[in-house]
């Protein structure tokens, strides 16, 4: 027994000792961990929005604790441990980046359930979830087709990965679709939250002639810069960021991510829980259309909701065929749709799309 | 006027831009180091100076008393540190990270409620005619006061080290405080007043993040910069001139890279995202390795605490 196993057991023992005669009364701990600070009003905020409506509506029966600014890595494992010997028995790790230190910590862990945003890994006590953020782009490249004069829209992308690809292709169709001249320009920042290297990536596409900023990184940085430029639009992401509404911010993709998370610990509560995958959309409402500021046209607005609805109906799928991949190759026949399965391992950009992939 | 896809301008206006923050924050931790104290908490400085310098700026809608107040809560965080290495004699090391945690949670709690908020700008100098020079006007001539405050300062630092009487006494508390107390200078004050003006230009530093660069608050919107910092301190072998150069070298490749991905350059991203890390590291080792001594310029008391009694 070497000294890192020895002290585990012995705390694990330690816990198991001090919480089983109170265990009847013991309110279930749930710990989150979050990849960027909690006020980075994007991603990680809205993580937290569902952490506080779980305290909200289960009162004393649970006790809720979060860890900020986890860099994805060796120390999200240390992190994850951390928080399953303190007692938590389902852990939220609401980063992609987070999945092996996830899996890891789970096998050595049991009794203890996690819930991983935006992975694929399962096991018996791992859950994944994730939402549909491709159908919010859509509704954003149809925004932005139909506003864009410079036919240039710059997108700040954090990680060359399915989801954020999704985001890039689904995004550029839709622009594309409504306005055949549209270019993506796409920034690669390495990094989901680095205000300053944001704002620097959102300054490269303006000056490269883009008026429309998307971006998949954190932080309310590209929106600021876009509003120093004065003539640039750009879309909450994550969260509403409606303190940039109505210009530069015209619409936004929120995560609304309490439902679920109240009824993933309501099914911790009563035994129910059991592992799985979640991909949630519009439909659900884990997908949310912030409002459509006074910045953009009337009939484009209409286009954008009747698009939304559709989407909500399950009428349209944001990936309908014929479309090919970048290279030229067939990817959807005529009217054909993908899969989830395909859609989440999405690697490679669609046809029209100039910049090259990062592999 | 562009080269290759890329617009000059643009790219030195970035250049100048990405890279101010970090060359504030490693010209103040030059002079403390060469004082003979490793302060670790340059990042904690510089968000407190970012939070203190954005709030005081929205309250009172100047940039100036944003910039100001950045200096100040950057000096009083490097003062607290002052306190526990200097007159407490807490190990250093441990004291500095100690600083960087207080200062992320810290900043943190008080900047509640300035996210979204828009910060009054900070003007470009006025060059009248000069400005309007092709290509050397929109280079030289077009930046806000606190990129060439920054450049005035790096000079000032230079001589102060290398010419002044005051330098040399900061100098030699730095390479040997028992020599430099047996010759009667006041060793811990010294330092404390190193520590001082380094706390200060972290926290210029800072704000000018928050006011100027990105411009608005966020919560541990530094990112690492104070790191940065601290390496190019290293890299420039404690001097003032090549901390200049480094600074500028890795702002300026974070800021090429991110325009040539914009440019539709078909280099893998991947060597761009790493290139100002390689390229600043190799250019810099050539540096010190053509002068020959780069590789012993710590100053010799570095890190070591003093007491008048030892």
């Amino acid at each position: 027994m070497n000294r890192r196993s020895f002290l585990t057991t012995t705390a694990a023992l330690a816990l198991a000792a001090t919480s089983l005669p109170a265990f009847a009364e013991e309110p279930l701990k749930v710990g989150f961990i979050y990849v960027g600070p909690v006020g980075d009003m994007g991603w990680s905020y809205q993580h937290d929005q569902g952490r506080q409506a779980i305290e909200a509506e289960y009162g004393d029966k649970v006790a809720t604790t979060f860890i900020e600014s986890v860099p994805e890595g060796p120390d999200a494992e240390r992190v994850l441990t951390q928080l399953a010997l303190e007692g938590n028995k389902l852990i939220f790790a609401t980063s992609f980046g987070y999945m092996d230190a996830v899996m890891n910590v789970a096998a050595k862990f049991p009794d203890v359930k996690f819930e991983h945003a935006t992975g694929y890994k399962t096991a018996d006590n791992v859950a994944v979830y994730d939402a549909k953020f491709f159908q919010g782009r859509a509704i954003q490249g149809t925004i932005a087709g139909r506003m864009t004069k410079s036919n240039k829209i710059g997108y700040i992308a954090s990680f060359p990965i399915p989801e954020v690809i999704q985001g890039i292709n689904s995004a550029y169709l839709h622009a594309k679709k409504v306005n055949p001249d549209v270019e993506m320009k796409v920034v690669w920042a390495y990094t989901w939250f680095d205000p300053a290297k944001e704002a620097d990536a959102a300054a490269a596409l303006i000056a490269e002639g883009v008026d429309v900023v998307m971006q998949h990184t954190d932080s309310t940085a590209p929106q600021a810069k876009a509003q120093e430029a004065g003539n640039v639009i750009t879309f909450g992401q994550a969260s509403d960021m409606s303190a940039f509404a109505p210009m530069p911010r015209v619409s936004s993709t929120i995560d609304n991510w309490a439902p679920y998370y109240v009824q993933r610990v309501g099914a911790m509560l009563d035994g129910t829980w059991g592992s799985g995958a979640t991909w949630g959309g519009i439909d659900t409402g884990m997908v949310e259309i912030g409002e459509i500021s006074s910045a953009v046209p009337e009939e484009v607005k209409a286009e954008a909701l009747a698009l939304k609805d559709a989407i909500a109906a399950g009428t349209y799928h944001p990936f309908t065929g014929p479309l090919n991949k970048q290279d030229g190759s067939a990817w959807l026949a005529e009217g054909e749709t993908p899969d989830d399965g395909a859609l989440a391992g999405m690697n490679f950009y669609v046809e029209g799309i100039t910049a090259e992939l990062p592999k | 006027m562009t080269l290759g896809g890329i617009d000059i301008i643009v790219l030195t206006a970035t250049l100048m831009a990405a890279s101010t923050p970090v060359l504030l924050a490693a010209t103040g931790e030059l002079i403390a180091e060469k004082a003979g104290v490793l302060n670790l908490g340059v990042e904690g400085m510089m968000i407190m100076g970012a939070m203190a310098g954005f709030a005081v700026a929205v309250t009172t809608g100047s940039p100036v008393a944003g910039f100001l107040a950045g200096a100040v809560a950057g000096a009083l965080m490097a003062l607290l540190f002052a306190v526990l290495t200097q007159v407490l004699l807490s190990n250093q090391t441990a004291t500095g990270l100690a600083l960087t945690l207080f200062g992320l949670g810290l900043s943190a709690l008080f900047g509640k409620g300035y996210e979204g908020v828009r910060p009054p700008s900070t003007g470009k100098v006025p060059f009248g005619p000069l400005s309007e020079i092709p290509v050397i006007g929109p280079v030289l001539f077009s930046h806000d006061w606190v990129v060439y405050a920054s450049l005035i300062l790096v000079a000032v630092t230079w001589a102060f080290l290398r010419f002044t009487r005051a330098g040399l006494i900061l100098r030699a508390v730095g390479e040997s405080h028992d020599a430099a107390h047996a010759l009667g200078y006041r060793v811990i004050a010294v330092r404390i007043a190193a520590l001082a003006f380094g706390g200060a230009l972290a926290g210029l530093g800072g704000a000018y993040l928050s006011l100027v660069r990105v411009p608005q608050w966020t919560e541990g919107m530094t990112a690492g910069a104070g790191w940065i910092a601290l390496a190019i301190v290293v890299f420039a072998s404690w001097r003032a001139e090549r901390v200049l150069i480094g600074a500028y070298l890795f702002g300026g490749i974070t800021a090429l890279q991110l325009q040539l991905q914009a440019a539709g350059y078909a280099i893998p991203v991947h060597l761009l995202s790493m290139a100002p890390y390689v390229i600043t590291i190799v250019v810099l080792v050539i540096l010190s390795a053509i002068h020959r001594h780069g590789a012993q310029a710590a100053p010799a008391d570095l890190g070591r605490s003093f007491h008048a009694s030892a």
